[in-house]
């Protein structure tokens, strides 16, 4: 397999807090991967760097051979990588039918259109999407009184409306119940599958984790300390000294 | 899509408006013409406002350009109508797309800002250069063609102009574009990240709005027979932004409603008290504290309520 994103030498700091340091990263095409790590270790920091959010004060990004360092967000997602948000990150007033389908004629690249009514358009793709993530019979309702849970799954439509070859889902479980977080991530990994995308994601619930990911890469203090197999991470001496006495890795998940 | 039923409303609305001069009084005529005018222009500005979620301190500016350069096009160059007030609409629109082009690189407070540092400068130069606008004595003596000389015959003509303009900002506000500004209204961030150039989709409508004001003002300088620098002065952006305020941002119609009800209650008021400005600062207050969503939020939770009991 070629390596899909591939990222060398990346550092952030804010103010002189170093968020990311030195990081290299290689994402090869069809993984599952995880980027897991105590709370403040730069997960979120690193999605950013990734999606164009913020710019990196050094080091390279490059997405299937296209450096991506400086390009904005908007140009980024044209590429081919969409994400979600850890915290909710939709349009509130919107119907959630409406959040996805402007979704869709952003990715057709219909926004310039000052004619055709925008409410006529994508009604089959957004429904498609909408039934896929199981808020079929939610479109109508306004999308800042969704659940939380339902909200997330929104969240997730959106990002694929933009038909994304890389998917990076950030914390895609936070704040779901036990049985929601189980349902969520079956579906998350039936999706990736079926559309052959390439899944990058963060979480905080180790179960998930070492249920769904191939590869995980477990980031500290802004730096990647150790990378690999879901096995060789378990045993990893580092990962075990950094997550001691907050759980046992893989065993239990606290979400 | 309920767009026949829109469709037969706006027409009976429009024919209903047709009938008004039947019923002979020259000041209902008039006060209606005026309520069209500055309908037109609150909706424009709602484009900045309800669509893409920011506020525009300086309205005023497109509409005095869009009526100064009617007026002077018709009256100093004897421009026909035809070409003077298409001609003013486009040069308020190059005008807000210059403007709106370092306007939208800020959001918020800084946004009104700017787009208020604007609009002074438009005044000034309406308050400085009296070799064309007549500076602080006004543009006066407008040559009007003979058909809209007579109000029946003005009214009609802005019965029109106004149902195309507005015609045309609700095609605009309803498209995929209307869509999309909604969307970066709600959430600038995440518009972004589904492949959203968020600032030029804010230039376009800044500019969008720019020349409907325009088309606006141009009406109500031939309309009034002159242009003064009152109308391009930042009393004027907050008087159409609170019309805005108060009919609602987030319906299209809304600022239709806020106009109407707004320079109807100043006209009527001041038949009675000079203290207008009291009246209004009650009236804001009240928006404010009360109608966050304008008369239609009001109608709508009324509506909602009822429908529960």
């Amino acid at each position: 397999m070629t390596d899909m994103l591939s990222i060398s030498g990346l550092w952030k700091s804010f103010a002189g807090f170093v968020a990311t340091r030195d990081v290299s990263f290689d994402l090869k095409a069809g993984e599952l991967h995880a980027v897991i790590g105590p709370n403040g270790a730069g997960k979120t920091t690193f999605f950013n760097l990734i999606t164009g959010h913020l710019r990196p004060d050094k080091g390279a990004v490059s997405f299937e051979g296209r450096d991506l360092v400086g390009l904005p967000p908007q140009k980024i997602v044209r590429l081919g990588i969409a994400r979600s948000f850890q915290r909710i990150n939709i349009y509130p007033r919107l119907t959630v039918f409406e959040n996805v389908q402007v979704a869709l004629i952003a990715h057709e690249g219909q926004q310039w259109n000052l004619f055709r009514p925008g409410r006529s358009l994508h009604r089959e793709g957004t429904a498609e999407l909408l039934e896929l993530v199981g808020l079929a019979a939610e479109g109508a309702e306004t999308a800042g009184e969704l659940s939380y849970g339902k909200q997330k799954q929104l969240e997730l439509a959106i990002a694929l409306a933009s038909q994304p070859r890389l998917l990076l889902l950030d914390e895609p479980t936070a704040g779901m119940s036990p049985q929601e977080t189980g349902e969520t991530i079956a579906s998350v990994r039936d999706i990736v599958k079926a559309r052959g995308l390439t899944l990058l994601f963060t979480e905080h619930d180790m179960a998930v984790v070492f249920g769904i990911a191939e590869r995980i890469s477990v980031l500290h203090h802004g730096e990647i300390i150790a990378s690999g197999d879901p096995d060789a991470v378990r045993n990893d001496a580092e990962v075990r000294r950094v997550y001691l006495g907050e759980h046992g890795l893989g065993e239990q998940g606290h979400g | 899509m309920p767009q026949r039923r829109h469709l037969v409303a706006s027409a009976i609305v429009v024919l209903l408006l047709a009938l008004l001069p039947l019923a002979g009084s020259r000041y209902a005529v008039d006060l209606t013409t005026e309520v069209l005018i500055y309908a037109l222009f609150a909706l424009s500005l709602n484009v900045i406002i309800g669509f893409t979620g920011n506020i525009s301190f300086g309205h005023a500016a497109y509409f005095a350009i869009g009526g100064y350069a009617c007026t002077i096009l018709l009256t100093t160059y004897n421009w026909p109508l035809a070409a003077s007030l298409p001609a003013a609409v486009v040069l308020a629109g190059l005008v807000a797309a210059v403007v709106g082009y370092f306007c939208v690189r800020l959001t918020q407070i800084y946004f009104a800002m700017l787009t208020l540092a604007f609009a002074m400068l438009v005044w000034g130069v309406a308050f400085k250069w009296k070799a064309v606008t007549g500076g602080d004595d006004g543009f006066t003596g407008i040559k009007l063609p003979a058909m809209l000389a007579h109000h029946v015959g003005y009214f009609y003509f802005t019965l029109a102009v106004v149902a195309v303009g507005v015609a045309a900002l609700w095609v605009i506000c309803h498209s995929a574009f209307g869509l999309t500004l909604v969307a970066i209204r709600e959430n600038a961030v995440r518009a972004g990240f589904i492949g959203v150039d968020t600032r030029r989709m804010r230039w376009a409508a800044f500019t969008v709005a720019g020349t409907f004001g325009g088309l606006a003002g141009a009406l109500f300088g031939m309309y009034h027979r002159g242009m003064y620098i009152e109308n391009a002065y930042w009393t004027e952006s907050a008087n159409v932004l609170i019309m805005v305020l108060l009919g609602g941002i987030y319906s299209f119609v809304g600022p239709i409603f806020g106009a109407a009800a707004l320079h109807l209650l100043q006209t009527f008021t001041n038949q009675y008290t000079p203290y207008w400005p009291t009246v209004l600062g009650l009236i804001l207050l009240v928006i404010v504290l009360a109608l966050p969503d304008g008369l239609i939020g009001l109608a709508a939770r009324v509506k909602a309520r009822r429908g529960r009991t």
